[in-house]
């Protein structure tokens, strides 16, 4: 009886281990001891061979599972996705949409192991953010998108065709943008315009500031007159990263959260924030009026976006590139966008807006002109030593040590 | 003679005891089993994380085996404040935990011992909130404390709370919501001494002379010890590495941080496992010597 070897690697050499030996007593207890060294081992490796993509079985098996954010794709009164129905329908892949991402690293933590081996992670593709996305092709953990199956591609905007970390989008591509700025209750708060009016005495104890280092660290950075997508040093850093402990340590800032930062902002435990550009624009669609308000900063914000990508041991890499394809057609983009309020990557997606709602098309948020993004800045690659450094140094602040 | 009489008997169950051994052991097979692979295993696993080194030149979060006790040595000295205060928050809700705990106990235990519906009804609403997860309870007193919420509203009207303060964040809350969440596992061991609790024994002490406060001390109390101690461990133990209550996601801020806090933030944000790693071996060592002293003590009746 020779079945086919299964699909995880992990199992596949755990067979051919077993096969290899013939099962005296001795051979078991070596296998035993072998095993349990080979597992200790797994557990420390942190790469060593070239992982192998796995093997795409997208035409027998038309599932797909997507992680992504919350608040990220358009979403109906009772829960469900129209966009993600209707690509259903269409194409009979029967897609698991899971909110699993609530923080780049925190997701990256609970993932890594499985990908280190090349296993299945439970998710065929995953937006994450620029920087992320940028370790997960260092390291080798993503397949090459294959554009013959994405010919929507050739929407993408001229723009983000070429990103430092990924030249000519070989294993990734955006699914939306976004700014980092300041938002603030309107209705007990006057006008803020810069980071400064953040640290303003009669807000003490009411600014949230967000866990994803670059956003927070960048506005401040910015607030000094330092350009974050260029080089600036570690002496830099360190300053910016004195004031945020100073207004931590001094109860200024009340709490710093992931994406469950706008929870804080709702029930008015923070009155103003750093915050995501689309966020705010939802949490006033909910409150039914323009309760919140959301600018980009004097000195400048942050621009970064979440890109698709595809990992290492996905087996339904067609599924995942023809999902992306979908969400490229200009008319999906636009429904999108009208409902997470980012920037849609997706050239034509304005003309499609301004069918929908022609007010939207004019949304600086979702279709940024070239004035609003001149004030803005990708925050520049990190090395390891200093990524190592700067996310030590902005933990030691969120952990008071 | 009489003791003679008892030797040959002795001796047979020694040997039954012998001959049994095999089918004992075997019997044992699955439980040894278990504890090797899912406890010897992981702490072996642990161990070695803990004496990782990063690899030189190497990406974010890799690691390579080492002998590098300087590790303990570093977590001890950075994340020093928050052992210490893993252990002063543990300890104080646990307290806590037994001063409400032990007279919910005794209610439920002894007074009402005559109406067992009743006594059955209480029971069932001690363990009531465990039917709702614990992450939303949690949650929940989270908004119950929010700033616009009923209680700081009315701590800031009677003046208790200035403005730009609030109760969230606070050790007070971090405490509270430690305390609020391990009731039930301090009040139900208490509730099974106490339940057994022989009343004539209280009685006789009254008969004796002794006023009701003396005889709580010196017959319920002793009694009632094995309860209580097993209910402060269930309590003490994993209060110490809670690492939901003190979160920023949920009742503390930046200055509450616990031990749990401090492992979950170099497990998954800087993905520093040996430093990780090191903690947890620091706080179940820690644990281990702290309750080792407790039952040793309260073995002997010292502490009673």
């Amino acid at each position: 009886m020779n079945r086919p070897l299964p699909e995880d690697p992990m199992v596949r050499s755990l067979i051919a281990h077993a096969r290899r030996g013939q099962v005296t007593r001795r051979t078991m207890l070596a296998g035993t001891g072998a095993s349990a060294t080979a597992l200790a081992l797994a557990a420390c490796a942190g790469g060593g061979s070239e992982l192998q993509p796995a093997e795409d079985r997208s035409e027998s098996d038309p599932t797909l599972n997507w992680a992504n954010w919350p608040f990220y794709i358009d979403e109906d009164d009772n829960g469900n996705y129209p966009t993600l129905e209707a690509f259903q329908e269409q194409t009979g892949i029967s897609v698991t949409y899971n909110i699993t991402v609530d923080d780049n690293n925190s997701y990256y933590a609970t993932v890594r192991d499985q990908l280190a081996l090349g296993q299945d992670i439970g998710a065929d593709t995953v937006c994450l953010t620029d920087w992320m996305v940028s370790r997960w092709i260092q390291l080798g953990y993503t397949q090459e998108l294959n554009y013959d199956n994405i010919p929507n591609a050739a929407n993408l905007s001229e723009d983000l065709r070429n990103p430092e970390f990924d030249p000519g989008r070989r294993f990734s591509i955006p699914w939306q943008g976004g700014f980092a700025g300041i938002a603030w209750n309107t209705e007990q708060v006057g006008e803020l315009r810069s980071v400064d009016d953040l640290w303003a005495p009669e807000l003490r104890g009411r600014v949230g500031v967000l866990s994803e280092m670059r956003d927070t660290m960048g506005l401040i950075l910015m607030n000094n007159g330092v350009d974050i997508s260029g080089d600036f040093s570690a002496d830099d850093f360190n300053a910016a990263l004195d004031i945020f402990r100073e207004q931590v340590t001094g109860g200024q800032i009340r709490n710093v959260r992931g994406n469950a930062y706008t929870e804080d902002l709702v029930n008015e435990d923070t009155l103003a924030a750093i915050a995501w550009s689309g966020d705010i624009t939802l949490l006033n669609f909910e409150a039914g009026y323009e309760k919140w308000k959301f600018v980009i900063p004097e000195a400048g914000g942050t621009l970064w976006a979440d890109n698709f990508l595809i990992p290492i041991g996905s087996p339904r890499k067609t599924n995942a590139e023809t999902l992306i394809n979908y969400y490229y057609e200009p008319e999906v983009a636009a429904e999108v966008a009208a409902w997470v309020n980012y920037i849609t990557p997706v050239e034509g997606a304005r003309e499609a807006m301004e069918a929908i709602d022609p007010e939207l098309a004019e949304n600086e948020l979702i279709f940024p002109s070239d004035e609003t993004l001149a004030n803005t800045r990708i925050f520049r690659g990190l090395t390891g030593q200093e990524e190592n450094e700067y996310q030590a140094a902005f933990q030691s602040v969120l952990l008071g040590a | 003679m009489a003791f003679s009489a008892f030797t040959p008997t002795e001796q047979k169950a020694d040997a039954s005891i012998q001959k049994r051994s095999p089918v004992a052991l075997l019997l044992l097979l699955p439980g040894v089993i278990f504890l090797v692979l899912f406890f010897v295993t992981p702490l072996l696993s642990l161990l070695l994380t803990s004496l990782q080194e990063p690899v030189p030149g190497g990406f974010f979060g890799e690691y390579r085996q080492a002998l590098r006790w300087e590790n303990y040595v570093f977590v001890l000295e950075t994340y020093g404040t928050q052992t210490l205060r893993s252990f002063g928050y543990a300890a104080l809700a646990s307290l806590f935990a037994l001063l409400i705990g032990f007279p919910l106990a005794y209610f439920i235990g002894i007074t009402l011992r005559r109406f067992p519906l009743l006594q059955a009804l209480c029971l069932v609403l001690v363990i009531a909130p465990f039917f709702i997860s614990f992450l939303l309870r949690t949650l929940a007193w989270k908004q119950i404390f929010a700033i616009e919420g009923p209680v700081a509203g009315f701590f800031s009207m009677i003046g208790i709370l200035g403005p730009g303060q609030s109760i969230t964040g606070t050790a007070f809350s971090v405490v509270f919501g430690l305390t609020y969440n391990f009731i039930p596992f301090m009040t139900l061991p208490i509730y099974a001494t106490l339940e057994r609790l022989d009343l004539r024994l209280v009685e006789a002490g009254g008969d004796l002379y002794a006023s009701p406060a003396t005889t709580f001390r010196t017959v319920t109390l002793p009694l009632a010890a094995p309860g209580v101690i097993s209910g402060t461990l269930l309590t003490f133990i994993p209060a110490s590495g809670d690492y939901i209550n003190a979160s920023r996601d949920f009742l503390g801020s930046t200055e509450t941080a616990m031990i749990g806090t401090v492992i979950e933030a170099n497990f998954l944000v800087l993905q520093n496992y040996p430093a990780a790693a090191a903690l947890s071996i620091v706080l179940m060592a820690v644990i281990l010597v702290l309750v080792g002293i407790y039952v040793k003590r309260s073995g002997t009746e010292d502490l009673l």
